[in-house]
């Protein structure tokens, strides 16, 4: 009895509540709240809704993702009265440089690929003479082979857990011919994109917010928003600037030890290599100090591949932490080492794919048994992502009818994308006040801006972040999309934004211009 | 020895708690078998196309136009290609900025959305806002996505159905909430009784735990009953008075094998009951193209739809999706596919709609088939599968079966299953993965078999099953509701 009438008793302090946070104007010069519950219907008066703000998990409210955040609302508000309004902005077009999505930006996709996967896709005109006309034999012959490692090639079926056995094969192959150490199809996921793989693992490692995971500042905030969503701890370990984005050891060890003695156990590392957003190529000696640290420390190196064929300067070289890991002659017994790949970048670009997997390798079999177990709620990746992610481990080799054309459009992405790297990086450092470090890979620019006091002050009186202020400013004046630097994480005190090199090579000088003007125009008016 | 870094001692707890039989134990010791050369018949998992359905031919002309548009440009594509696939990749292509390679909206690609609004609008007779609707990859993903914005933790409890898909009990473990089952009634026809439901929730408000949603699955999964109007009405009154959101999933409305109980949408039904409740009762309801007669699992395409969710959690929701970027965009096609079919008059038309009878006329077949195939055998008792791809038949196990799984350790209906997987190569899923009563035992198997397998395998089983209960069986009676 006593349990009902409370029940009752709170049910009407959440309809309170819920009234006085609905509409205001109804209510303001109408009749009182109280007034206005005894006079309704007693019967059961409905209560704080179940999934309302203040009842929904406090963990998706404390997670942030700023490049489809804010700014992009904002964006996508403005593209929306272009259309109704045309010449309403100083602008024609929205150009959105705030994500890595190349193919949006009218990148084309490998016609190789793409004809193996319509193949995969209606399997039911390989067999027409037809079909010889439309697409290249090795194509053709790619499809077979991969149709014939499909239970009754029904590429519409839920595949193993883990993702077709036959490709993870091929996957397997491509990695040991990447790094010239083995690899094992068992230890492979094939996942919805590199992302779901990345919430895996945070799943498995994050117990309680006493659980917490390295990840560099700047970082990509899939990063962060996991471990929030996860109930974990974020730790940060800042990357210099000063040095092209160093990774420096000794600064692991530093917020390691100070997570430590705040009571967080440290259960992983995150890497990004190449680096989102600061475009960093890790220095083999570097690694090889990451790979001891992680193995003395006792942590999980997740290693964040998803650039490795991005990568513009002559100086540098991928080279992936299994193989680094492999030939300091550290085996399965180390260290715990995943690594992420996904279809999504590099050269092929196949964002809408879902594409991904993770290698794992180092953890004991009930580990890995618990991992699948995960994987297996899921049932499985999509399978034309899954197909996709072979085909980019196990690309067409010299000799093959498509190899040249391949190897065509492959050069001519990568090499447009250093170019437009080169191109971005210089308009930025000419810019007043700013100064922005080489993209040696990945897809993005990371410049800093150093904000006048004057600027900062009218941020503050906006309530936003500077940095922020400035990008809403540098859209509205130039239809210009580009992230916050605050969305990455930053040293407190400097400002940055992410741009990506993403747009057509032709736009380029046009947004160039545009980006100088503006800036040119916001420090006269806020210059110190 | 391992590195300790991540070792099964330091695993998040919720995780090792997590079961999911659907690909648990039998289905491993399946696998073995198969790689070891024994012929299996996999009908543990809902999986149309891995038992030879074929897919429907139009929405895969499309999606690989969509996949290869230099076809398009091709003077030779209509030779392969009908013109109506054609026109519909083209109209696709220009949906998402950057076709098929491209993240799309991280909800989905609006066009998309609007085309499931119309199809929901068409089926219920109630406008349906596209800007509620969020596709995903698989109705998994959704599900998933939905559970975590409500269960902040052990202390929130979700109604689920007993037995229930083990998504829901896996997710519920996962994310660190409680499952509070509500028992379906299996002499009823799977019954749903509304004192069961009120038993399941002041149960666990007993224990302190504070119940925020209910699930149903209609029809149902294992257990294939299609709720009738009356049910639902008594479902969403009962959320209502409790506070609770209702959780629909939808995903097998296209599978009905009986006439007296068409598909009706919990949407639908709270509509048709008017304010206060059909304005604030807060519904989510699930689909996808896994199921119905499409089948297509393995693109991994759903959708969700949010009824009377409030503003600021839609966006909390639209916060979460986005983190993921986009949902996979071939899968979004067959969706759109899905939801707004070819039409009388279109070239593909005649061909779609022969291809689409052909499947769901079979499977009503096979319902029947495999339905009064279990009935026929020794201590086997089987309710009808009015719709979904299930049939979950009661295998009264004799004292002396019961007795030997516990001296093996095993829990009876895998013992059983185990035995059944052994002798004659059916791979199914115990009752235990499902959830059921205590001492009454069941098994999940499809009804996807092709059907001029069907009458083999029924045959199969019933030897197995009486020669089984032969050797069990005594005179003390044996395992009963």
């Amino acid at each position: 009895m006593r349990k009902f009438v409370s029940n009752t008793a709170s049910r009407k302090l959440g309809l309170l509540r819920h009234l006085a946070a609905a509409s205001h104007s109804r209510f303001l010069s109408s009749t009182p709240v109280l007034d206005l519950l005894s006079s309704m219907p007693s019967a059961n008066p409905p209560a704080a809704p179940p999934l309302s703000l203040d009842t929904i998990n406090p963990k998706v409210l404390k997670c942030e993702y700023a490049v489809r955040g804010e700014i992009v609302t904002l964006a996508q508000r403005l593209q929306q009265e272009l259309l109704a309004k045309p010449g309403s902005h100083p602008f024609d077009e929205i150009l959105y440089c705030n994500i890595g999505n190349p193919q949006s930006l009218s990148q084309l996709p490998i016609t190789f690929f793409r004809e193996v996967l319509a193949l995969c896709d209606h399997p039911a005109i390989l067999d027409k003479s037809e079909t010889q006309g439309l697409f290249s034999a090795d194509a053709i012959e790619r499809a077979w082979q991969i149709l014939d490692q499909i239970p009754g090639r029904a590429t519409g079926a839920y595949s193993h857990s883990q993702g077709i056995k036959g490709l993870r094969d091929t996957i397997a192959a491509g990695i040991e011919a990447r790094d010239g150490f083995p690899a094992d199809p068992n230890d492979i996921f094939l996942t919805d994109g590199a992302s779901p793989a990345v919430h895996m693992m945070m799943q498995l490692l994050i117990r309680s917010e006493k659980d917490g995971i390295l990840c560099p500042i700047p970082q990509y905030p899939l990063y962060s928003a996991s471990i929030a969503l996860h109930g974990g701890t974020l730790v940060p370990y800042y990357l210099d600037e000063a040095t092209g984005w160093g990774l420096e050891v000794s600064e692991l060890k530093k917020q390691l030890d100070a997570a430590k003695s705040n009571g967080i156990t440290v259960r992983a590392l995150v890497v990004i290599n190449p680096g989102n957003p600061t475009g960093q190529v890790l220095a083999e000696e570097n690694q090889r100090g990451i790979v001891e640290f992680c193995k003395k420390e006792g942590l999980v190196l997740l290693a964040d591949e998803v650039y490795q064929e991005n990568v513009y300067v002559p100086e540098k070289t991928f080279h992936s932490f299994k193989k680094i890991s492999r030939s300091m002659g550290y085996g399965e017994k180390d260290i715990s080492l995943v690594s992420f790949q996904s279809v999504s970048k590099g050269y092929h670009g196949e964002c809408g794919k879902r594409g991904g997997y993770m290698e794992v390798t180092g953890f004991s079999p009930d580990v890995m048994e618990q991992i699948y177990k995960v994987a297996s709620v899921n049932l499985c990746s999509n399978i034309s992502g899954q197909i996709l992610a072979s085909l980019v481990m196990s690309p067409p080799k010299v000799g093959d009818e498509s190899y040249e054309s391949y190897c065509a459009e492959k050069d001519g992405i990568l090499s447009s994308l250093a170019r437009r790297a080169k191109a971005l990086e210089d308009a930025f450092d000419n810019l007043e006040g700013v100064s922005c470090n080489k993209a040696e890979g990945a897809m993005y620019l990371f410049p800093r801006i150093h904000l006048p006091q004057k600027a900062i002050k009218a941020a503050e009186a906006l309530k936003t972040a500077p940095d922020a202020f400035y990008c809403h400013r540098l859209l509205n004046a130039t239809g210009i999309v580009v992230v916050p630097g605050s969305g990455f994480g930053q040293v407190p005190g400097t400002w940055h934004f992410r741009c990506t090199i993403l747009p057509q090579e032709d736009k380029i000088p046009a947004i160039v211009s545009r980006l100088t003007d503006f800036h040119k125009g916001f420090m006269d008016e806020f210059r110190d | 020895m391992f590195p300790k870094a991540l070792d099964y001692e330091s695993l998040n707890e919720n995780v090792k708690k997590a079961q999911y039989a659907v690909r648990g134990e039998l289905y491993l010791r399946a696998s073995e078998l198969q790689k070891e050369g024994k012929k299996i018949i996999f009908t543990n998992v809902g999986n149309p196309h891995a038992l030879g359905q074929k897919p429907l031919t139009f929405p895969r002309q499309v999606v690989a136009l969509c996949q290869a548009p230099f076809l398009l440009d091709d003077p030779n594509v209509g030779l392969l290609f009908p013109a109506d696939a054609i026109a519909r990749a083209k109209h696709y292509l220009t949906l998402n900025t950057g076709g098929l390679g491209a993240y799309s909206d991280s909800r989905g690609i609006p066009g998309i959305r609007k085309e499931v609004a119309e199809f929901i609008e068409k089926r219920d007779g109630y406008p349906s806002d596209p800007e509620l609707i969020f596709l995903t990859d698989g109705a998994s993903k959704g599900v998933m996505q939905i559970l975590n914005i409500i269960i902040r933790g052990e202390g929130d409890g979700v109604l689920v159905p007993v037995p229930q898909y083990p998504l829901y009990s896996a997710a519920i473990s996962l994310f660190g909430g409680s499952l509070v089952p509500y028992f379906l009634e299996e002499t009823a026809n799977w019954g749903l009784d509304i004192n069961n439901l009120r038993h399941s929730v002041a149960e666990a408000r007993s224990k302190g735990i504070t119940v925020r949603a209910m699930v149903i699955i209609n029809p149902g999964n294992p257990t294939g009953q299609c709720l009738s109007v009356a049910n639902l009405r008594e479902i969403l009154k009962f959320c209502y008075q409790e506070n609770l959101a209702l959780l629909g999933d939808e995903v097998y409305q296209q599978n009905i094998y009986q006439d007296e109980r068409p598909f009706i949408s919990a949407k639908k039904v709270l509509m048709d009951m008017g304010p206060p409740i059909s304005k604030e009762l807060h519904l989510v309801s699930f689909h996808t193209v896994s199921k119905g007669y499409w089948g297509e699992c393995g693109q991994r395409g759903g959708y969700f739809e949010m009824t009377n969710i409030p503003p600021k959690t839609v966006d909390e929701i639209y916060k979460v999706a986005s983190i993921s970027l986009s949902p996979n965009v071939p899968a979004q096609i067959f969706m759109g596919m899905m939801v707004n079919p070819p039409k009388p008059g279109d070239i593909s038309y005649d061909h779609f709609v022969r291809e689409s009878k052909g499947i769901i006329e079979s499977l009503r077949r096979r319902a029947r088939i495999m339905t009064d195939g279990f009935n026929s055998c020794r201590n086997v008792v089987c309710n009808f599968t009015e719709g979904a791809m299930y049939s979950f038949p009661q295998i009264r196990l004799p004292p002396r079966a019961i007795e030997a799984a516990k001296r093996a350790g095993k829990v009876p209906d895998v013992l059983y299953c185990l035995k059944l997987l052994e002798a004659t190569g059916i791979s199914t899923v115990p009752g235990s993965g499902f959830g059921q009563k205590e001492g009454v035992f069941h098994l999940r198997t499809t009804i996807l078999p092709a059907e001029e397998d069907m009458p083999g395998i029924m045959a199969s089983f019933k030897k197995f099953n009486d020669e089984f209960m032969e050797q069990y069986e005594d005179y003390r009676g044996y395992s009963r509701m």
